[in-house]
């Protein structure tokens, strides 16, 4: 190694890679993974997501999961939360939908109202 | 392109690996697998996360939830609940008292005292990957000091953090550098001091096994600084996963060119090897270390001259210990002036502690100088055991001494646990209990330091043992007050006239419980009674006949035979006969048998005679 | 004999305790033979009373055969409050040896050893490179089932 530059070089790729364990998330997306939420296709959603995601190295995106939010009529459930924003709840998300809501609400910070159920400040 | 959205982080350190953790992966993977999820959960592998009696432990991100005690069929559940549909398990996660569960590791007691400088990244990031080190800021501080520093720069920044000696003497770290750097001869050489051998003592194998580039980055930077051109990693032979992995660090880091010549352009070129002991306490003296690397037995030499004049094949040599190298990299990139602020007036930065024995968590813990052993034990260390009661501490392993509740305000720092007869040490915190009998532990202590005593100097050689003839002796019952005293003269001398720290330390747990317990050794010696029940010769057992139901089963296991009775009767012990194995306090189904303190009356007239010699 | 060793070491004294090492990890019996030690002195060329004194001083290495397994208890002070006494018994009656002698069938040999450093899971002991901590009766049975298996 003979300069810092690589040092860096080499600190922005391994931080890339463990960014799961860093706080610093411009987008929380929040799948909702019940029991009822699973029997309508959230493992499904949450991989149409993953990859999207990953393939728009959209790198300060974190996807998680969460537990049954009693929404059962409108499962598959996404949350969208973003830091100073309401929090944008998807129902009845499909893999078709989850796909555009990176395009337009993710990338281009467009809301997919037609997906919307709720939109509440925390 | 990655899918990943967990990341388990596993604590791979020798105490959770010890309590199954690498099962815990096997299952983990196949379960993942099972569950098509292979791809989206990382698996990582970390140092120490400390709290070691919790063991195995994980971390679970991005929410940070940390669980406790984790079995092998947990696994499912875990998989299932947690990663599939997002509800962490409570029933593995730690419970405050009144039952609310404490979800991440910045809720958890045991951590909110804690500040992490040396172990900052154990238990965090992956030490078998380099790219891990350097996504947390590694090796950034080794680019400072090689490219905006000169040596003398860096000694300075050092001396100004006020950084000391952590692996027990407390030797101004600078000073012992510059004492090299100013060295003329050529090649000098830097030795990483591994040898951990205090026992109780593990916060060098965590360090190397859970960041081993922070070890080598602070050797680096001490290289730099005093100009030597190799170092060695003298790690024991009892640490087969430190060896692995400081060989591992190694390897990756000469890949990479952060060893190797011309580092980041700098001119400075160095080359580093691991070498191992072979079982021998003695070596981690510095001049009996330097004869192990050598190819020799491990013995000490008389200091003067000292490893900075004439050490490794007689040129000058730094000896660090792992813990203050491990400390380098964070004072050059935060500064000497934010080390200095943590801790006293002689004792700046923190320290690394390892809490074992009769504490409720047991386990690594590093937490600013100054604060009080009732903080460190009760605080972080949660206390003892429910119904038991604190009796001693003792700081510094086999070398360092006892204190008692009336030191539990003693704020820790060199100076203060010295005048208070104990030491730093390398930060072994060894609390006991009241069932422990203080001479007993003495006299074990001393023991260890017998055993490893290398024999070259007749102080420590003949002295010791004569020191443990006589705590023999007390716990035998034999002893007399006038023996008190020769251990105190013996001690003494010991002290002042062994050639190296092993013998100068070694009659230091003696002297201690001397000062602090003595009348516990006198009622071994004139009451003839062990009153912690601990010395089988000054203690005897004693059947309740109230309590007895007369099954004979004590009488049926007495391996000696020594108890008669019957159901009627009910059954006595023939003190006479009986070793005291306890065995029929064990089998007795109505705990009728106890243990009482003293030699039992009916044996006491028959020795009389004997007995009122020994007062004379 | 030892080539594939000698292979990672130049002749000089200074690695005279790694090549020990690797001998007496690559025997079956993990010990160093009369023999390894006059080869050895002959490779390094350092006299044979230099290596037995070396040999002698760290108690790691055996010039004894030892079992397939070495099992090695640690004996430090917070082993020691924790019970490793008890566990000492246990293991003598569990193996049928005495301290520092192997099993009939040559699979285990019983040692001592200074700290391992696992204190916080205490009492613990090594077996080979395996530590195994917060020992007990069942857990001790069944470690040595396991090996006994031949599934460690």
């Amino acid at each position: 190694m003979k300069t810092l530059e690589e040092l860096r070089k080499i600190r922005e790729k391994a931080q890339q890679e463990m960014k799961l364990r860093s706080a610093s998330h411009r987008i929380k997306v929040v799948v909702g993974m019940g029991t009822s939420g699973i029997a309508m296709g959230a493992r499904e959603v949450m991989k149409v997501l993953l990859q999207e995601i990953s393939q728009r190295q959209l790198t300060d995106v974190l996807v998680t999961q969460t537990g049954e939010k009693g929404l059962s009529s409108l499962e598959p459930v996404v949350d969208i939360i973003e830091e100073g924003k309401p929090v944008v709840t998807y129902g009845n998300v499909t893999p078709e939908n989850a796909r555009k809501i990176v395009a337009e609400h993710i990338v281009n910070g467009k809301v997919v109202s037609d997906f919307v159920v709720a939109a509440e400040n925390k | 392109m990655s899918l990943k959205h967990i990341d388990v982080l596993l604590c791979c350190g020798s105490g959770c690996v010890s309590a199954g953790a690498l099962k815990i992966r096997e299952k983990l993977e196949q379960v993942l697998t099972e569950n098509h999820l292979q791809d989206e959960v990382n698996i990582i592998e970390t140092g120490c996360m400390g709290p070691c009696d919790y063991g195995p432990v994980m971390l679970i991100y991005p929410e940070g939830v940390f669980y406790k005690h984790v079995k092998v069929e947990d696994v499912e559940d875990m998989v299932q609940e947690h990663f599939i549909k997002g509800r962490p398990l409570q029933r593995l996660m730690l419970h405050e008292d009144e039952g609310t569960p404490l979800v991440t590791k910045s809720e958890i007691p045991f951590y909110r005292k804690q500040k992490k400088v040396a172990l900052a990244n154990c238990g965090y990031i992956d030490p078998e990957k380099i790219g891990e080190y350097i996504a947390v800021g590694g090796y950034e501080a080794l680019g400072k000091a090689l490219t905006e520093m000169t040596p003398e720069q860096v000694i300075d920044v050092i001396k100004r953090s006020g950084l000391r000696g952590r692996g027990g003497g407390g030797f101004p770290t600078w000073l012992k550098w510059q004492l090299v750097n100013q060295n003329p001869v050529q090649p000098k050489y830097i030795i990483c001091n591994g040898d951990e051998g205090d026992p109780g003592a593990f916060m060098d194998r965590s360090l190397l096994e859970g960041d081993p580039h922070r070890v080598l980055e602070g050797m680096l930077i001490a290289a730099y600084s005093t100009g030597a051109s190799s170092g060695y990693f003298y790690i024991r032979a009892e640490y087969p996963l430190a060896i692995k992995r400081i060989k591992k660090a190694v390897q990756d880091a000469r890949d990479l060119g952060l060893l190797g010549d011309d580092i980041f352009g700098s001119g400075f070129s160095f080359t580093a090897e691991v070498r191992t002991g072979a079982g021998a306490f003695v070596c981690g003296e510095e001049t009996a270390l330097i004869s192990s690397i050598e190819g020799r037995r491990g013995q000490p030499n008389p200091k003067p001259p000292y490893p900075s004049t004439f050490g490794l094949w007689g040129k000058p040599t730094l000896v660090n210990n792992v813990e203050t190298l491990a400390n380098l990299s964070a004072i050059i990139q935060k500064g000497p002036d934010w080390f200095a602020s943590m801790g006293t007036e002689t004792s700046k930065g923190t320290k690394v502690f390892a809490l074992t024995g009769d504490v409720k968590n047991t386990g690594l813990v590093e937490v600013p100088m100054g604060i009080t052993l009732q903080e460190l034990i009760f605080e972080v260390g949660g206390g003892l055991a429910a119904g038991k009661k604190f009796k001693a501490v003792q700081l510094g392993g086999p070398s360092g001494g006892c204190l008692t509740s009336e030191h539990l305000d003693t704020r820790i720092d060199y100076e203060s646990l010295r005048e208070k007869g104990a030491m730093m040490g390398s930060g072994g915190v060894i609390v006991m209990d009241d069932s422990n009998c203080m001479v007993n532990v003495a006299k074990y202590f001393l023991e260890f330091s017998l055993e490893e005593s290398c024999g070259k100097c007749t102080p420590c050689r003949v002295g010791l043992k004569e020191m443990h003839s006589i705590l023999e002796k007390i716990t035998r019952g034999e002893g007399t007050i006038e023996l008190l005293n020769q251990l105190e003269v013996l001690g003494k001398s010991i002290k002042e006239l062994s050639l190296c720290g092993l013998g100068q330390a070694a009659p230091n747990p003696v002297l201690s419980t001397l000062r602090y317990f003595r009348s516990e050794y006198e009622e071994h010696i004139l009451s003839r009674s062990c009153p912690s029940l601990v010395c089988q010769e000054l203690l005897h057992y004693h059947i309740d006949k109230e309590k007895c139901i007369g099954c004979s089963l004590c009488a049926r296991k007495c391996p000696v035979q020594c108890i008669f009775g019957s159901r009627e009767d009910k059954y006595e012990i023939t003190q006479a006969d009986c070793v005291k194995c306890g065995t029929c306090q064990e089998v007795c189904p109505v705990g009728a048998i106890s243990r009482f303190p003293g030699v039992s009356a009916d044996l006491r007239q028959d020795t009389a005679a004997e007995f009122t010699k020994l007062y004379k | 004999m030892y080539e594939e060793i000698y292979i990672k070491y130049s002749p000089e004294q200074e690695n005279l305790i790694s090549i020990l090492h690797d001998i007496q990890d690559s025997h079956p019996q993990h010990y160093i033979s009369e023999e390894a030690i006059r080869e050895v002195s002959e490779y390094l060329r350092i006299p044979v009373s230099h290596i037995q004194g070396v040999l002698t001083f760290y108690t790691m290495y055996s010039t004894r055969p030892r079992g397939k397994y070495i099992i090695r208890l640690c004996e430090s002070p917070p082993c020691f409050l924790a019970g490793s006494e008890k566990i000492l018994a246990i293991l003598l009656r569990v193996l049928g040896v005495k301290l520092g002698e192997t099993t009939g069938d040559g699979l285990f040999t019983l040692e001592l050893c200074a700290c391992l450093g696992v204190c916080g899971n205490a009492p613990v002991m090594m077996i080979s490179d395996t530590v195994y901590g917060d020992l007990n009766e069942e857990k001790i049975i069944s470690i040595i089932e396991k090996y006994q298996g031949g599934q460690a």
